[in-house]
């Protein structure tokens, strides 16, 4: 059965996230063959570039939301935008990423349309023989998994989690067939004011988007102790993470933690340093593709999930880890 | 003075282990608490109280044994609690947030606050649609939050017209889109810093609103031994949640029937056993390398 599905294309400092890309594959697999995927554009001042990256990877409409109230993130602005898309494209389900901004609009949409909201889904079953749609979703940050299923008669609405499913494939210039809309939207009276945004991670990349992450726990011991996990990282393109002992130490920024309090990742490789591996940590974690554990403790249970071990002093062996990957890439 | 409402969910300890049984989740022995966020907004409620004066009622929709855990936020400071009976309820967020709506609508808080997402379900969803229900603008993801009169937020200096390096080195965008002038009027409003993936924004929101609590909020407190004895004599109330709607159940109701169902719960894939790296640091850090990218094909 064919759909009409509607991506919010979430952009950060001008591009969009790759998450975009991942909830618009999810899409074109609800949309089915003959089902159109459109897309929305917040911005201001233009999008000419992200509309023109979501064409060349299948969407069949990309309506940009263009107007200085977007500028800043006023979440009643961004749902006026949203609204507009909803009711210019009817969308049997909307999809957004399960990102701090898609976290704060995909709830309000769903209950100002009376849809379902299945939050941070991590894999999708498709429809067999007329059943319904699986949505596959984390329990316990990943101590259990749950499928569900939308009942009949309203919109959906699906937050994706990032990392978790495949982006959608880029398509054949001669192939492209989208076009592109302006979207008319009133700006409503806004409620929030956005005194300042400091960028307290340099732009890095969020941890949930990460491909590597290399975290720390209470055996860095100190806030500098992070330096070389930092080197890592660097040599990696990954980034850094913590246990909620280092956050609780005062080592590092709650924003860090990792965990079922904090937040939960799935990178393809996840390096746990000086981490003893508590159930609470395990949760956020124990999902990534490939696990390593440092530990000066042969008996930290980080090493029941790790794929590789190595029993030492994190101050010694993660240096090493560093100069040997950097060989390894000169 | 400040009427201020706090949503509680009870769920399972975070140092729990997860066992499942084929008729869900089982909680035989399981030790529960407060979810951990909505400690962080409870707190807030506290201190914002202690602040302003006013009253604080903890709701929360779920089983009986949530009573407990709204005994312990009595304990803890919160005049009255609220449970909605959730066991007839179905488990769905547009549900719980409809009864939740019906529930705290009469009450007319002047800031509701709710943990950013509850460590079960992890959805975080049924609070910003309480706020959606209720026409309530929210801040969400708060670190800091600070309730401020009319004459103060006026007072406030101008808003992210700098670009450059803040006081850590970070740098500052000038993203700002103005301060009290453009909000609606009120007699109350919040400055909230919220954690945006890492990130600070502060933004200013009239009251009533909802704030929802990230970790780093604040310290929560622990219950008190007079505050325990005192908690035994404050009003909890339960609401049977066809009450809310006039005898009728909650699946019949239009704007409260379920949206979604569980149709499978499963435990995660079980891990392969791991192998671990032998030799001296130079040699584990070579060899970790080198099945990274053979036996892993990663790097």
């Amino acid at each position: 059965m064919s759909k009409t599905i509607l991506v919010f294309a979430e952009s950060r400092d001008g591009a969009l996230r790759r998450v975009a890309f991942e909830a618009l594959g999810a899409a074109r697999q609800l949309a089915g063959k003959d089902g159109a995927v459109h897309a929305v554009l917040a911005c201001s001042g233009g999008a000419a570039d992200e509309a023109a990256a979501l064409l060349a990877r299948g969407a069949d409409v990309v309506h940009i939301a263009d107007d200085p109230a977007l500028r800043a993130f006023a979440p009643e602005a961004y749902l006026a935008a949203l609204g507009a898309a909803m009711a210019a494209v009817r969308p049997d389900a909307l999809l957004l990423g399960h990102t701090a901004m898609g976290r704060e609009l995909a709830p309000r949409v769903a209950a100002a349309h009376g849809a379902g909201h299945i939050a941070d889904v991590t894999a999708i079953e498709p429809s067999a023989d007329g059943g319904d749609v699986g949505f596959i979703r984390p329990l316990y940050a990943g101590k259990a998994f749950e499928r569900r299923s939308f009942l009949p008669g309203h919109p959906w609405v699906i937050t994706v989690r990032p990392n978790n499913l495949p982006a959608a494939e880029p398509v054949d210039a001669a192939e492209r067939k989208g076009t592109v809309q302006a979207l008319p939207f009133t700006v409503p009276a806004l409620y929030t004011a956005v005194r300042s945004l400091v960028r307290r991670t340099g732009g890095k990349l969020d941890l949930a988007e990460a491909d590597v992450v290399v975290s720390g726990g209470r055996g860095v011991r100190s806030a500098a102790g992070f330096e070389p996990l930092q080197a890592l990282a660097g040599v990696l393109g990954g980034a850094v993470g913590a246990s909620r002992g280092a956050c609780d130490a005062g080592y590092c920024d709650y924003a860090l933690q990792i965990g079922q309090t904090g937040k939960v990742v799935t990178p393809q490789l996840y390096i746990a340093c000086g981490i003893s591996g508590a159930i609470q940590h395990l949760a956020g974690m124990s999902q990534s593709r490939v696990i390593v554990a440092i530990n000066k403790d042969p008996d930290a249970p980080i090493f029941g999930v790790a794929d590789y071990g190595i029993v030492g002093d994190l101050f010694e062996v993660v240096p090493l880890l560093t100069a040997e990957l950097q060989r390894a890439q000169a | 003075m400040l009427k201020i409402v706090v949503l509680l969910k009870q769920t399972f300890d975070t140092e729990e282990k997860i066992v499942l049984s084929p008729s869900g989740v089982n909680e035989q022995g399981a030790k529960f608490i407060i979810n951990p966020y909505d400690e962080y907004a409870l707190e807030e409620a506290l201190r914002q109280r202690e602040k302003h004066g006013g009253q604080v009622i903890a709701v929360a929709c779920g089983p009986e044994r949530s009573q407990e855990a709204l005994r312990t936020a009595l304990a803890i400071g919160a005049d009255e609690a609220i449970r909605v009976d959730g066991s007839s309820l179905p488990d769905d967020g547009f549900t719980v947030a409809g009864a939740l709506a019906k529930v705290v609508e009469p009450l007319q808080p002047d800031l509701l606050l709710a943990g950013l997402f509850a460590v079960d379900s992890g959805a975080g969803s049924v609070a910003l649609q309480v706020a959606q229900r209720l026409g309530l603008p929210h801040a969400s993801a708060a670190v800091k939050a600070t309730v401020l009169t009319k004459a103060e937020a006026a007072a406030l200096p101008a808003a992210g017209g700098s670009k450059g390096q803040g006081a850590g080195g970070e740098s500052v965008s000038a993203s700002g889109n103005g301060g009290v002038s453009v909000l609606p009027q009120a007699e109350r409003y919040a400055l909230v810093e919220r954690d945006i993936e890492g990130d600070t924004e502060t933004v200013l929101i009239p009251l009533p609103a909802l704030i929802t609590a990230q970790q780093g909020l604040n310290e929560p407190r622990y219950p008190s031994l007079p505050g325990i004895m005192k908690a035994k004599k404050k009003p909890l109330r339960t609401v049977d949640a066809s009450e809310l709607w006039g005898g009728a159940a909650a699946a019949s109701v239009a704007d409260a029937a379920p949206r979604t169902q569980r149709t499978q719960l499963f435990p995660p894939p079980p891990r392969a056993a791991g192998k671990l790296v032998p030799g001296e640091p130079s040699e584990q850090a070579a060899a970790l390398v080198h099945l990274l990218r053979s036996e892993a094909k990663l790097l």
